[in-house]
């Protein structure tokens, strides 16, 4: 009797788990429609056209696919420019930025000498001040180094923050001390210990400094909007936004764009998302 | 600081380098100064004349040469003459209600911080629902949880333009909502209360998941045991969300709402793609009003003191962090 009462019991909080289940996974779905939604109207708009956008009652699906928007927003705008100038910072600044940070860490981690704390504080004392209080002191310097409207001043701006140095430090110190000391007395040098030993070693911390870098340059709206003014030296961000002053009501063409210019980011986001999603769960709270 | 002071008076007083220990930090100098280098021309520099440059007159933006003018762009922004004129007419109530309905910082720093006040606990709370749904997942919770995240990835000129889209006269959320019953149907970003709303709505949306992930993180650590004898003592889920969940989160909720708060007083892109500030001052905020001060109006000086003003507020918070962050780690 008293078996049978607690198999049913069981029973029902098998039922009552899978109702459960449902309910959760009804739950994430309605959820993720509603962070998408916007990406989906972005691609449903850009593939009609420009009066179709607002029309009423909405349609979800065009009537008929016109693809050709998105041929004509290379024409009407020079977006393989834009595309290229931004490569062109997002590489740089990711390459400078991953190796002189991890450069230093090491030497902040790793090395003893007179003045590392000295220094090291100084890190510490801008790490808190935001960008928007000294980007104008910054923007007259770069311009009296004859940087503006130049993109090596997207360059500088990005590749030597103290962020990255904080993280491939806070990095270094968990690698033990013992690994280095090892490899000196088999006589690498300090330069050989960091390429053969602590970069390998430091492979997740590298990929998560690459993408947060990676993204946050091939995104960056106000430096790009501050430093460049011609077409020519232009990123997608800034590009983007000229062209939807200058064709403030073609909605599917400017939807189009929108949806080229997210590509590529979508694309890195994709492939390392579990770097970067590791990345802030052990780091976001610090950087 | 004073528990090192007897120990440094024992050292002995001059000690010279020897040449191994030269040669270790010519070595370690060498591994920091490509990035040095970098950093204290383009940052460490900069940081410091931003304050110099608070005093200056520096109309042209030439540093050497420009007129130091003390307090006076501080009298500018804050409107001194002005609100103390107010204040000895109408009383410091008045002079107050001047300065934040007419004077440009004042209504900056009072749609800021409107604007903090609701994105940070909205942010937590929704980031907190989506963690605690994604957790109890299994099969799928990495697509779901690259899903949710994907906003924060999303560039921002495309994300605001086009919510800028979904939410004008005809767009897809007015009809939604028509179609539930409401007859608001103007653009959003141009009615003065509604566009506020429009950019709360997209900072929220789009850093839900960030904080998530954070969030989840926590809720990894949030100890079996708990739930197990919070069961036992026959609490069902929702009390068991308040007096087990809750509280074990509270050191991320702490660190969360640090950073949204910074993030928030830091706002620019979302105000300038969708609104530009507008309508009239409705939605200006403390960089948008350093942006236009700087690079519209070219008052270097006059936009510098206005960068102490939010350096000031997000040291304050620092401050706060730290302090707390003490009492954290000690409980």
């Amino acid at each position: 009797m008293s078996e049978y009462k607690l198999k049913s019991v069981r029973r029902d909080n098998k039922a009552l788990q899978r109702v459960n289940k449902a309910l959760i996974y009804i739950a994430l779905v309605a959820l993720s429609i509603f962070t998408l939604i916007p990406f989906v109207w972005m691609l449903s708009s850009s593939l009609k056209l420009d009066r179709e956008v607002f029309a009423f009652p909405m349609r979800w699906i065009p009537e008929t696919f016109h693809w050709e928007n998105y041929i004509v927003i290379w024409t009407k705008v020079p977006m393989l420019t834009f595309f290229k100038n931004t490569a062109i910072v997002a590489l740089s600044v990711t390459l400078i930025q991953t190796l002189t940070s991890s450069f230093a860490a090491y030497a902040f981690a790793k090395l003893r000498f007179r003045g590392r704390d000295t220094l090291f504080l100084c890190y510490i004392a801008t790490i808190a001040v935001p960008w928007q209080t000294y980007m104008i002191p910054q923007f007259v310097e770069m311009r009296a180094f004859g940087l503006y409207d130049n993109l090596q001043s997207i360059m500088v701006l990005q590749a030597f923050s103290a962020f990255g140095v904080f993280l491939m430090r806070q990095f270094y110190q968990g690698i033990p001390t013992e690994l280095c000391e090892a490899a000196r007395i088999d006589g690498l040098s300090e330069y050989g210990i960091w390429a053969r030993i602590m970069l390998p070693l430091s492979k997740a911390a590298i990929a998560t400094l690459v993408i947060f870098t990676f993204v946050g340059t091939w995104n960056d709206y106000m430096g790009p909007m501050i430093y460049l003014s011609h077409d020519s030296v232009k990123t997608v961000q800034v590009g983007l936004r000229r062209f939807i002053q200058e064709n403030s009501s073609d909605y599917h063409l400017i939807m189009a764009a929108s949806m080229v210019s997210l590509i590529p980011v979508s694309i890195v986001f994709l492939c390392l998302q579990k770097y970067f999603i590791e990345g802030i769960a052990t780091s976001g709270l610090k950087g | 600081m004073a528990q090192n002071a007897p120990a440094a008076s024992v050292r002995p007083p001059k000690h010279r380098m020897g040449r191994l220990e030269r040669k270790n930090t010519l070595v370690a100098l060498s591994f920091i100064a490509p990035n040095f280098i970098g950093f204290a021309i383009f940052t460490l520099i900069p940081v410091v004349m931003s304050v110099v440059m608070s005093f200056m007159d520096s109309k042209t933006g030439a540093i050497f040469g420009a007129e130091w003018v003390g307090f006076a762009n501080y009298q500018d922004i804050f409107n001194v003459a002005k609100v103390s004129s107010k204040m000895a007419d109408g009383g410091f109530l008045a002079g107050l209600s001047y300065f934040f309905n007419r004077v440009d910082l004042g209504i900056a720093l009072k749609n800021t911080v409107f604007y903090t006040i609701v994105t940070v606990p909205l942010t937590l709370m929704c980031s907190i629902i989506l963690a605690l749904v994604l957790n109890r997942a299994v099969k799928g919770a990495v697509a779901f949880r690259a899903i949710l995240f994907f906003p924060y990835v999303a560039s921002m000129v495309a994300i605001c333009v086009c919510w800028n889209f979904m939410l004008m006269k005809d767009g897809p959320i007015n009809q939604i909502l028509m179609s539930l019953g409401s007859d608001f149907n103007k653009s959003w970003t141009a009615d003065s209360t509604m566009a506020m709303w429009a950019i709360i709505l997209v900072s929220v949306w789009r850093s839900m998941g960030y904080y998530m992930v954070i969030y989840l993180a926590a809720l990894q650590g949030v100890p079996r045991e708990l739930y197990e004898a919070a069961t036992v003592d026959g609490a069902n889920k929702w009390q068991q969300f308040w007096s087990v969940t809750l509280p074990q989160l509270r050191p991320t909720t702490f660190f969360a709402s640090i950073m949204l708060i910074i993030g928030c007083f830091k706002i620019y892109d979302t105000v300038a793609i969708m609104t530009g500030g507008g309508p009239g001052r409705a939605t200006k905020m403390l960089v948008t009003y350093i942006y236009d001060t700087a690079f519209m109006q070219f008052k270097y000086g006059t936009a510098s003191a206005i960068a102490m003003v939010l350096l000031v507020i997000v040291l304050l918070v620092t401050v706060i962090q730290f302090s707390m962050e003490k009492k954290f780690a000690n409980d």
